[in-house]
């Protein structure tokens, strides 16, 4: 496994931020404090650590790990946030996509109805599309950016540590 | 057309083939061909980088000189392939990008066999993608063929044989010889002369109507000989029912096609991470979004300052809308401006198309090798280096695409790449979106949904009216056509979702949790990612 992550990783951040685990007990504390959060990491991030004792860590296979990973709180979270954005945002697009199209081709007439100008309904939905893709794309980063990169980095340096620790103990 | 215009033009795309050349002899030197080399080009491209790359595999000839030249004759119809060429890149970028990327290591197959059985669902991915690949690079051989009898005058025969030939054999080279690296690089350099040329002939177009864009759009009204009609829908599709149903199924191909599409999901690949991969798509959405902003200003500007009827004179299909612009933004047929520009814009096009036809390649080459033949080949054969099946098959498929190529020579390149789509839409993205996102989806799910969407699809086009029924058919003289639309999209994607489902809750075979469990992680946090 490679962590090409560095070069997008911001560096040193040693504050792990509010809202984080900042037990200096945790066996992830100091992982989690050297390196791998992202400056630009401002929302709150998820709990990343999944609950449970070291007794449970040394049984766990592979499969086990994605599992378990699966199950905790962290990566629900990851995934809640990113579903409850993009499904929606989905739905949204293609509702409106399509009702262009079908409009475009049902209705002429209505496209035809001039606004001001030489500009019509039909030029104004046209740019509308193209201006909503902008603004879409522009929404989805950004909340990809503050909402979801740390957690999931800070999920796939768990996952790292816990199939390094699992090869080692064989 | 006279011998100033062609030999520039050839002048400029010589120095551009030698460019590229030389770019793939620079990359490919001292470089032992790793899988991870040939197919994804290292993964240490830029977002930047990788934005432009993906502009330049995906923005091509028919776009450029299609949808500008369908504005001209048609108006507003035109338009509206561009807004569906764009709004596709949103289902790329929330549903696909990043998770592909995560999951994957080079191919399609690779994210679904992931979590199936693999044998199975990669040489049903395999044959998908690789029918993709063959139908959009014919669509590209074709428009390479008549482009060069339409810009350079030789309408024989025998040029656009050669055409097709030539490029077929520049693609084989760039490909096997640099693999992802050499061709990551050539659409780059593509990209930047393409947004260039757009943007240079719509400043021109702008500054003629000073900057009015009202008056841009009455002149062109003006001058179409539609009047009002020009700027609004239904010039094209606003005929009988089975034609707009026909537009309704490319629109939906269109928008769900692009994220099916082998090469482009290829590209992701290319960058080290699932972050770069969404800010690689921005930068190409960003890009693709304002070139066919331009394309919407080059198309009216065409109609309102050389005329639809003087383009609809020149090519029947419009496709010489852009060129004779810059002829007459340049000054004219004999001036040395019209004669430069329209050179210029002459060799953009070749440029393109040998860019797009090369990303093509390399992704239809990446199936064949690393789903197809890792698959099938049997058991006890020696095995050989997977890059070198892949520089074989990017032969194979070279030679394949120059064959149909020069067969369909006379088929419409906008239906062909419209059929692309639509297969791409049918039979990829279903299992894609399918094993990403279902928990219970199975392995005869994945088979299902690959075959219940391409199957329907292939035969849909096998029974419409572009393959016999009607003078324009490829078989005009028999007639068995029984389905009426040209593009089966309205029907055959929707029938890929239904066999995926269908396949899943037949399977006796429950789905692996651990193995879905693996793939939902991977994808969103990149844990394991290649």
């Amino acid at each position: 496994m490679e962590m090409h992550d560095a070069r997008d990783a911001g560096v040193g951040q040693a504050d792990p931020g509010p809202g984080r685990p900042g037990d200096p007990r945790d066996p992830w504390y100091d992982a989690l404090a050297s390196g791998w959060g992202e400056l630009d990491g401002t929302g709150a991030p998820a709990s990343v650590v999944p609950p449970r004792g070291p007794a449970e860590r040394r049984s766990a296979s592979a499969a086990d790990i994605y599992l378990e990973v699966q199950r905790s709180e962290a990566f629900q979270e990851v995934r809640g946030r990113y579903r409850r954005f993009a499904f929606p945002a989905v739905v949204l697009f293609f509702a409106w996509y399509v009702a262009y199209v079908v409009t475009a081709t049902a209705a002429p007439g209505l496209m035809a109805r001039p606004v001001t100008g030489a500009v019509n309904v039909a030029m104004l939905a046209g740019l509308g599309q193209f201006l909503t893709t902008f603004l879409l794309t522009w929404a989805y980063a950004r909340h990809a950016r503050l909402r979801r990169d740390r957690a999931a980095l800070d999920l796939r340096w768990s996952v790292f540590e816990q199939t390094r620790e699992q090869g080692a103990e064989r | 057309m006279t011998g100033d215009h062609q030999s520039l033009a050839l002048l400029l795309f010589g120095i551009f083939v030698g460019v590229t050349l030389a770019i793939t002899t620079w990359v490919s030197r001292n470089r032992h061909g790793s899988a991870e080399e040939f197919y994804a080009g290292g993964r240490l491209f830029s977002p930047m980088e990788n934005g432009f790359a993906i502009a330049g595999d995906y923005m091509s000839a028919a776009s450029f000189l299609g949808i500008s030249g369908l504005i001209a004759l048609f108006g507003y119809d035109g338009l509206l392939y561009s807004v569906g060429f764009l709004v596709a890149w949103l289902v790329v970028l929330f549903l696909v990008a990043e998770l592909v990327r995560n999951c994957g290591r080079f191919t399609l197959a690779d994210v679904v066999a992931s979590r199936m059985r693999e044998r199975p669902v990669r040489i049903a991915a395999g044959t998908s993608s690789v029918t993709v690949s063959v139908l959009y690079l014919v669509a590209q051989m074709v428009g390479a063929g008549s482009l060069v009898a339409l810009l350079l005058g030789g309408t024989s025969g025998a040029a656009q044989s050669w055409t097709v030939i030539g490029v077929g054999a520049l693609m084989v080279i760039y490909v096997s010889l640099g693999g992802m690296r050499a061709t990551t690089w050539i659409q780059i350099v593509k990209a930047v002369l393409l947004m260039c040329g757009a943007i240079a002939l719509t400043v021109l177009v702008l500054v003629r109507f000073h900057g009015d864009f009202d008056q841009l759009l009455r002149t062109a009204a003006d001058r179409s000989g539609h009047g009002e009609r020009f700027l609004a829908p239904g010039l094209k599709y606003g005929g009988d029912w089975t034609a707009r149903l026909d537009f309704i199924s490319l629109g939906l191909a269109l928008v769900l096609g692009t994220a099916g599409l082998p090469h482009i999901l290829s590209r992701f690949y290319t960058v080290p991470t699932a972050r770069a991969a969404r800010r690689s798509v921005v930068w190409s959405i960003g890009l693709i979004g304002s070139f066919y902003l331009m394309t919407i200003v080059l198309g009216f500007g065409a109609a309102a300052i050389v005329g639809s009827e003087a383009v609809r004179g020149s090519n029947a299909a419009g496709n010489t809308a852009v060129p004779l612009l810059a002829l007459d933004l340049g000054g004219g047929a004999d001036s040395t401006g019209g004669t430069v520009l329209f050179a210029i814009v002459a060799a953009i096009a070749f440029a393109t198309i040998l860019a797009v036809v090369a990303g093509i390649t390399l992704a239809s080459s990446a199936s064949v090798a690393h789903d197809l033949y890792a698959s099938l080949r049997r058991r006890n054969a020696k095995p050989r280096s997977e890059v070198a099946v892949a520089r074989v098959a990017a032969a194979g498929i070279g030679v394949v695409a120059i064959g149909l190529g020069l067969l369909a020579r006379d088929l419409n390149v906008a239906f062909l790449v419209g059929l692309a789509f639509a297969v791409a839409a049918s039979a990829n993205l279903p299992v894609l979106l399918y094993s990403l996102f279902w928990r219970n989806f199975t392995t005869r799910g994945a088979v299902w949904s690959v075959y219940g969407g391409l199957l329907p699809a292939l035969t849909l086009v096998l029974l419409s009216p572009v393959v016999s029924g009607s003078p324009n058919s490829l078989f005009p003289g028999v007639d068995f056509q029984c389905f009426p639309l040209e593009n089966p999209g309205l029907v055959s994607i929707p029938l890929g979702f239904l066999a995926g489902w269908l396949g899943t809750v037949t399977s006796r075979e429950p789905a692996d949790e651990a193995k879905h469990a693996e793939t939902e992680v991977r994808s969103l946090t990149g844990a394991g990612a290649a």
